[in-house]
């Protein structure tokens, strides 16, 4: 059977969705796999809920705003971007990354609008059906999902990225502008880290584990592992259970 | 005899759109006439904009739709005035409004009628490039969107009443006359694209890859008749080198077209770019005579194009163009600045033509018995700039000299600004307020969900099973009713909407048909109507996002459909009624700055009745003018100016605060309270206001440069007009040098000043005309004369006056300051040149007080531009708003600007801050963000990036959402890094629940 | 060997059927090269039909009806000319136009009967065999047939031939009588711009090509090509495929 993804597409109201509406009043004709969630702005689009939609079994999610300077909200779209750019990232540790994509669709391209989602369309078939929908999804990777999601709701990462074009466009609080090399550097360590740690988190809470074990499971070297469980034991998120012969145990020790 | 609470805006383009919205958002009712079919005029066609290259229609639809469903705007298309009598406060209007042979109230836009109609005509909006029906609607985004039958193509066949299932098409509807009865009146006509076929060696018309600016704007758009490719009309293929020429039909005398077209420079500099960007290695080079680059950064926009884009610009005008035969291509041949003679082919010619005068516009002038300048324009003074002479008739726009959008704009308010004064009387006197019951509270109550789905004709019906997705939604949980209507749009639905809503107990509405952009606000009335809260309704596009773009699937379309009602209902069921609460409006006025553009500002309010406190920084009025005598056109400065000065000291209404330093700014639109202290004194002055006007101007550049204040016989423009005014001696001058642009277009101040061509102009005129026999020369970059003032820069070259031009890479220098002033040049055509004088004068640019604007924009909490000047809230459409709710600016605070473009930006500032004066109360709340301050820790990102200066930070250190500036996009809640922002009406909940219902996979 | 022409007549019912009738009755010698369909009325001749015919090889084609006024569906006849007027026309697009004829006769013009089916056989012999069987022109000219045939059925035509007498004879919606010319000047534009498309749309199927292509093959000026093919994306039956150096290639869109 065809496999027909299911499509969520975030439109801005004042561009990307009038660009939509244009392609209908135009007759333009694109595949039919796309749902279409009005936002006022593109900027809107919480991190979280592209996670959460691969979490339900979406298989491709497109957000559309307005161009860089068309902005209703002024800057907004620059928001979205930062934003957008975080999210790729994350869900590169799970080769989702092409499963999402950020476009700006004026409410002049009609045409365009078609174009992109059909590209789009055409793409996530490729990719085939997402392994977390459908009836046996792959827990493995929810578990995954779990983790990104956690991670790119944490307060570390949602502080970073909210003072990314602050710092890096405008100064910091010494009055200096970050150069973007450097701001990427210390985001993608934090994301990575942040992902780490999330995924211990979750496993820890499925059952205490002992360093070797998690550094098996998660395929990471066990002193990244051991480091990581230092961070965490000083959030008070993780704790050393027990000492099993020679191999100290952790547990989560969060709450629900 | 009472005066008329409503105005007439004749002319429906961006000018007379925007004077409609504000003076119908200050209590008058308005008609907006327009004789084409839908409102937006040409800046609707335009593909980008110049300097932002901003999406025209992106940024003009909303304004558009806004002002096709404003309760206090009445639109009038296809309507003509016949006839005018009476007088300010009271007109009479006859008025035809030509039949469409469709009825607009229940035409629902839907193009069924287009599409089956076998008569092809030509598309005037794509400038003939396309064709579309003799039945047709304007464009795809057209306000009203209402198709009408042009009998010229039209043959009568009647198949589109058969097939237009709304009956809205009647043949027997006869145009009809109706009288208005209005105060004043706005005419805001726009102009027309110069004909450039009259210009036989140009070959427009005969050639057919030469094509006229306005038709390669279309030619641009994604919606164009080209869908955005570039494309020779001759044979399809994508251009390789396109020529622009400039000044068709501008600065050419023979064809009565002396004036300069104000715009064409920057157009031209835009299409060029926008087209390289279009086409990958795409040549575009000018021919162009100056560069007229005036406004705020476009001459930051033409080295973008020149250094970015490698935009080529030579500086010569093109006499004729050849066809090659065969190829078609063109053969341009043209004489370069050093004067060799070249010839080059090019793929394509777009000629820049010039703006004229509207082609109805000596019969209007007749009808409201009102004056033509020569040129065919409405006539204006260059200090009364969008008065006609006429009491009770302002014009705006381009009707009366050639503008861009936001002079245009600017007009527009300022015009609506004078209609204020006239009117105020009768405010709100024609507005009706709908009394709605109250609302019925649905806390607690089961939720039940209505859900009505709309066939739109066979436009979603035809392609969509409708009774399928009715049946579906039934299955939805808590949907208690459902049904589908032919036209859920149409009047009779909606108290069918409303009896369903009794009958069935509803408390939530779902409508699935076409887009929410323009049909939300329908409905929501009508569910308010009957006493349900407006956001308890909820809308799905399944039409212009489903059945017309799937019209080949139409199981899949089914499909989509239903996902989407269950999105829908997902959402509806979340939905909770928001409340608006009203904000008492002090209203008073604080004006900064009492120069001109603040003193005009302060008579229009003190005219109006509000309070004014106007705060002046120096111990007198008058600020930047105090040095000016005359205008270029000849009005006495120093006259009105203390005119104005007198008006302002004697009027009750107005406190004037001299020697004043503002200290602090507290509060919001509405309600502000501001700190100052006068001449130094330790005491503090409280004042609370309303709304605030920086009107702090600009002050004069002192020049580093040709050892200005060393040399007495170096002086700057300014002084030479004092000298000249004030009987100076001259008697040992014999010759004269001045230069331009000192202090402007370089690198410390990238800019152009805009009055200096004209200051120096004006006085080199005069000592001519009082010294026939001194030798003037003017060095200069690109004489910048730009619209009526062009006839000045003729008549200077007429009287001998000698021009020659330099580049920027080679200024004029100063070789020798003994005796007498030697300047060598350096000229493209003439090689070295020593001139002699005995005089030197410096035009000297505008600049803007750094220092005094960085402090003030800190405490507003407004942008500046990187040249110090404020920054408004968007560069084309609101020129005189700041982003930030109720403070306003105007004059050469904004950028460098005559005197008559101050008071242009005075009088509009005010038109703007009239609409929340106007106001007892400001209803805030609705989609605003909110903030739970238990989870809140006070980083301030979220006051960093809310670009309205929405949220600030209290007392304790939280971050606090003032709800009469949210403009609810949302962005905070995305950001906030403890999620303690919550957006109403678009939750994390809500928005979760559309995913979820999509995704279906349930997550623990 | 002597050519003997395939000649289709459609013969109505009441009036040239019973003609041709009374021929045989009267014994009256003609050629034997004409087949005939009976149908009710002439106006039920479908100008499809005879589209088909030349399709399938026929050499010419002669429609036969009742005089006018003589119709027994009053006014079938009537339409039965308007529609033979087009054809004509498209027809003459292709040069074959001689190849096909209307004439009135009535039930008791056996003789007249006779001599229309032998004058239209010697011009049928005379032109010779219809160049739809001759391989060398045979590809070119099926593909034009069919483009004739797409659009005497195009809904645009046959909206406008349906209404041809109604708006000339009688008056059209506004209450006023289009004159034949301003009639004319509207329907032939159609019926030439309609061909040129489906000619476009049939040549588009085959390959990608660009707008001089087409100008070459359809001979026609490049300008007037690129307008019809800006018609063709506008009803979504073509659109742009690639542009290969600084040439747009276009294709058909329309699905079988």
């Amino acid at each position: 059977m065809n496999f027909e993804p299911k499509i969520l597409g975030f439109l801005c109201n004042w561009c990307s969705y009038a660009g939509a509406d244009l392609a209908g009043v135009s007759r333009i004709q694109y595949p039919p796999n796309i749902r279409v969630i009005r936002v006022m702005c593109s900027g809107r689009v919480d991190p979280e809920f592209i996670i959460q939609g691969f979490q339900t079994g979406i298989d491709g999610i497109i957000v559309m705003g307005c161009h860089p300077g068309d902005c209703h909200y002024l800057e907004g779209n620059y928001e979205a971007e930062m934003k957008y750019k975080m999210v790729q990232k994350f869900l590169k540790f799970i080769n989702f990354d092409n499963r999402v994509r950020l476009e700006w669709v004026s409410a002049s391209e009609g045409n365009r609008f078609a174009e992109i989602v059909t590209d789009f369309t055409r793409q996530i078939k490729e990719q085939g059906p997402s392994p977390v929908g459908g009836k046996s999804p792959d827990s493995m990777l929810l578990d995954k999902l779990n983790a990104i999601l956690l991670a790119i709701g944490s307060y570390r990462m949602r502080a970073l990225v909210g003072r990314e074009r602050i710092i890096t466009e405008f100064e910091n609080v010494y009055g200096e502008k970050v150069p973007l090399e450097k701001f990427d550097d210390i985001f993608d360590t934090a994301i990575r880290d942040e992902y780490l740690r999330h995924q211990i988190l979750i496993s820890l809470s499925n059952d205490p584990k002992s360093v070797k074990d998690l550094a098996i499971e998660l395929e990471t070297d066990p002193s990244v592992i051991l480091k990581n469980i230092l961070v965490l034991k000083n959030r008070s998120q993780v704790n050393m259970e027990k000492i099993v012969g020679v191999t100290p145990i952790y547990t989560n020790i969060m709450e629900g | 005899m009472e005066k008329v609470g409503a105005v007439l805006v004749v002319g429906a383009g961006i000018g007379g759109s925007q004077a409609a919205l504000d003076l119908a958002d200050s209590g008058y009712k308005v008609y907006l006439v327009e004789s084409s079919t839908s409102i937006g005029g040409v800046m609707a066609q335009l593909d980008k904009t110049f300097p932002t290259n901003d999406c025209a229609i992106c940024i003009v639809s909303p304004k558009l739709v806004e002002a096709g469903r404003h309760p206090n705007i009445e639109i009038k298309i296809k309507s003509e005035i016949m006839n005018v009598s009476g007088e300010v406060g009271n007109f009479n209007i006859d008025l035809m409004e030509h039949t469409l042979f469709i009825d607009q109230e229940k035409c629902t836009g839907c193009g069924i009628c287009g599409q089956e109609c076998p008569v092809e005509a030509i598309d005037l909006f794509n400038e003939g490039l396309s064709s579309n029906s003799a039945t047709s609607v304007k464009y795809p985004q057209a306000v009203p969107l209402v198709y009408a039958i042009n009998r010229d193509y039209c043959i009568g066949c009647g198949i589109c009443k058969g097939v237009c299932q709304a009956k809205a098409i009647d043949y027997k509807l006869k145009s009809k006359k109706t009288q208005l009865k209005v105060g004043s009146v706005i005419l805001a006509l726009g102009f027309d694209e110069f004909e450039a076929d009259v210009l036989k060696q140009y070959g427009y018309g005969k050639y057919k890859n030469v094509v006229s600016s306005i038709e390669f704007e279309r030619i641009l758009s994604a919606s164009g008749p080209y869908s955005g490719h570039v494309l020779r009309s001759s044979d399809g293929n994508v251009p390789q080198k396109i020529a622009f020429l400039q000044c068709v039909g501008s600065r050419d005398p023979k064809f009565g077209k002396e004036y300069c077209s104000s715009v064409c420079c920057m157009y031209t500099a835009k299409e060029a770019v926008i087209a390289k960007e279009h086409t990958e290695g795409l040549e575009a080079t000018i021919f162009s005579m100056d560069i007229r680059a005036y406004g705020k950064d476009f001459d930051k926009y033409i080295e973008r194009a020149k250094e970015e884009y490698g935009v080529k610009y030579v500086r010569s005008r093109i006499s004729s163009i050849e066809e090659i035969p065969g190829t078609k291509d063109l053969k341009l041949t043209y004489e370069t600045e050093e004067g060799k003679i070249i010839s080059e082919i090019f793929d394509m010619v777009i000629l820049g033509v010039g703006l004229t005068p509207p082609k109805d516009a000596s019969k209007i002038a007749d009808t409201f018995d009102i004056d033509l300048n020569k040129y065919g324009f409405i006539k204006t003074q260059p200090l009364k700039p969008v008065e006609t002479g006429r009491p009770g008739i302002y014009v705006c726009g381009a009707c009366s000299s050639p503008k861009d959008i936001p002079e245009t704009v600017i007009e527009a308010s300022a015009a609506a600004g004078k209609v204020n004064i006239d009117l105020s009387p009768a405010r709100g006197t024609l507005v009706t307020t709908k009394k709605y019951p109250d609302e019925i509270d649905v806390s607690g109550q089961p939720i039940r969900i209505g859900v009505f789905i709309c066939h739109c004709g066979i436009n979603i019906g035809g392609y969509v099973d409708v009774p399928a997705v009715v049946k579906y939604a039934e299955t939805l949980p808590d949907v208690a009713y459902s049904e589908r209507n032919l036209y859920t749009c149409s009047a009779d639905t909606q108290s069918l909407i409303q009896e369903k809503i009794k009958e069935h107990k509803l408390n939530r509405v779902i409508v699935a048909s076409c887009t929410p952009r323009t049909h939300e606000p329908l409905f929501q009335e009508t569910i308010r109507e009957i006493g349900l809260n407006k956001y308890l309704f909820q809308m799905t596009n399944i039409r212009d996002q489903c059945s017309w773009v799937h019209m080949r699937e139409p199981e899949k379309a089914t499909e989509k459909a239903k996902d989407l009602v269950r999105m829908a209902v997902a959402k509806v069921r979340l939905n909770t009624p928001l409340s608006t609460v009203p904000l008492k409006v002090n209203p008073s006025a604080l004006i900064i700055g009492g120069g001109v553009a603040g003193m005009t500002a302060a008579l229009n309010f003190s005219q109006q009745g509000f309070k004014i406190k106007l705060i002046e920084k120096d111990k007198k009025l008058g600020g930047f003018s105090s040095k000016i005598y005359k205008t270029i056109e000849g009005d006495d400065i120093q006259e009105f100016l203390q005119e104005l000065i007198n008006n302002v000291e004697n009027e009750d209404l107005i406190d004037v605060y001299l020697g004043a330093e503002i200290q602090d700014i507290d509060g919001y639109v509405g309600n502000f309270k501001t700190t100052i202290i006068q001449d130094n004194s330790k005491k503090k002055l409280e004042i609370e206001h309303g709304i605030i006007i920086v009107a702090t101007g600009a002050k004069e550049y002192i020049p580093k440069e040709y050892e200005y204040g060393v040399n007495p016989n170096v002086i700057t423009q300014k002084e030479l007009e004092n000298r000249l005014f004030n009987k100076g001696n001259f008697s040992n001058i014999k010759s004269i040098v001045m230069i331009q642009c000192v202090g402007s277009r370089n690198e410390e101040n990238p800019y152009c000043s805009r009055i200096c061509c004209s200051e120096a102009i004006k006085n080199a005129i005069r000592l001519k005309e009082q010294y026939p026999d001194k030798e003037i020369s003017i060095l200069y970059r690109d004489i910048r004369t730009y619209g009526f003032k062009e006839k000045y820069y003729r008549e200077a070259r007429e009287k001998g006056i000698l021009f020659i031009r330099y580049k920027k890479e080679s200024p004029p220098e100063l070789i020798s300051n003994k005796e007498r002033i030697k300047i060598n040049l350096k000229n493209e055509r003439l090689g070295d040149i020593l001139l002699d004088s005995d005089l030197l004068v410096l035009s000297t640019g505008m600049i803007a007080p750094s220092k005094e604007n960085e402090t003030l924009a800190k405490l507003l909490k407004v942008p500046l531009n990187e040249d110090k000047f404020f920054l408004e809230a968007h560069v084309k459409l609101r020129p005189v708003d700041f982003a930030t709710e109720g403070i306003f600016l105007c004059g050469t605070a904004h950028g460098p600007a005559t005197i008559g473009e101050s008071i242009a930006q005075a009088n509009s500032a005010v038109s703007r801050a009239t609409i929340i004066l106007s106001k007892e109360t400001l209803m805030i709340g609705g989609i605003v963000s909110s903030v739970d301050k238990d989870l809140c820790t006070g980083c301030k990102i979220c006051v960093r990036i809310c670009p309205f200066n929405a949220i600030i930070k209290d007392d304790e250190g939280y971050a606090y959402v003032q709800e009469a500036l949210c403009k609810g996009c949302g962005v905070c809640g995305a950001s906030c890094p403890e999620k303690a922002i919550s957006i109403k009406h678009f939750t994390n909940e809500q928005i979760l629940s559309e995913i979820y219902a999509l995704g279906g996979n349930i997550i623990e | 060997m002597s050519f003997e022409p395939k000649i289709l007549g459609f013969l109505c019912n009441w009036c040239s059927y019973a003609g041709a009738d009374l021929a045989g009755v009267s014994r009256i010698q003609y050629p034997p090269n004409i087949r005939v369909i009976r149908v009710m009325c002439s106006g039920r001749v479908d100008p499809e039909f005879i589209f088909d015919g030349f399709e399938a090889g026929i050499d010419g084609i002669i429609v036969m009806g009742c005089h006018p006024g003589d119709c027994h569906y009053l006014e079938g006849n009537y339409e039965a000319e308007k529609k033979f007027n087009m054809v004509e026309k498209l027809l003459s697009f292709v040069d074959m136009n001689e190849r096909i004829r209307l004439e009135w006769v009535s039930a008791s013009e056996g003789n007249r009967f006779a001599e229309i089916v032998t004058e239209f056989t010697d011009k049928i012999k005379e032109l010779g065999p219809s160049p739809v069987k001759d391989p060398s022109k045979a590809n070119v000219l099926l593909k034009n047939i069919n483009a004739l045939k797409m659009s005497a059925v195009s809904y645009r035509l046959r909206a406008l031939v349906g209404r041809e007498r109604a708006l000339t004879e009688q008056e059209n919606i506004y209450g006023e009588k289009v004159s034949l010319e301003r009639f004319n000047d509207v329907f032939e534009n159609a019926i030439f711009d309609e061909y040129v498309r489906n000619r476009i749309v049939l040549s588009l199927k085959e390959d990608t090509k660009s707008v001089k292509d087409l100008a070459i093959e359809l001979n026609m000026d490049p300008s007037k090509i690129l307008s019809h093919i800006l018609i063709l994306k506008g009803r979504s039956q073509v659109s742009m495929d690639k542009i290969v150096g600084i040439t747009p290639l276009y294709i058909s869109t329309l699905e079988e």
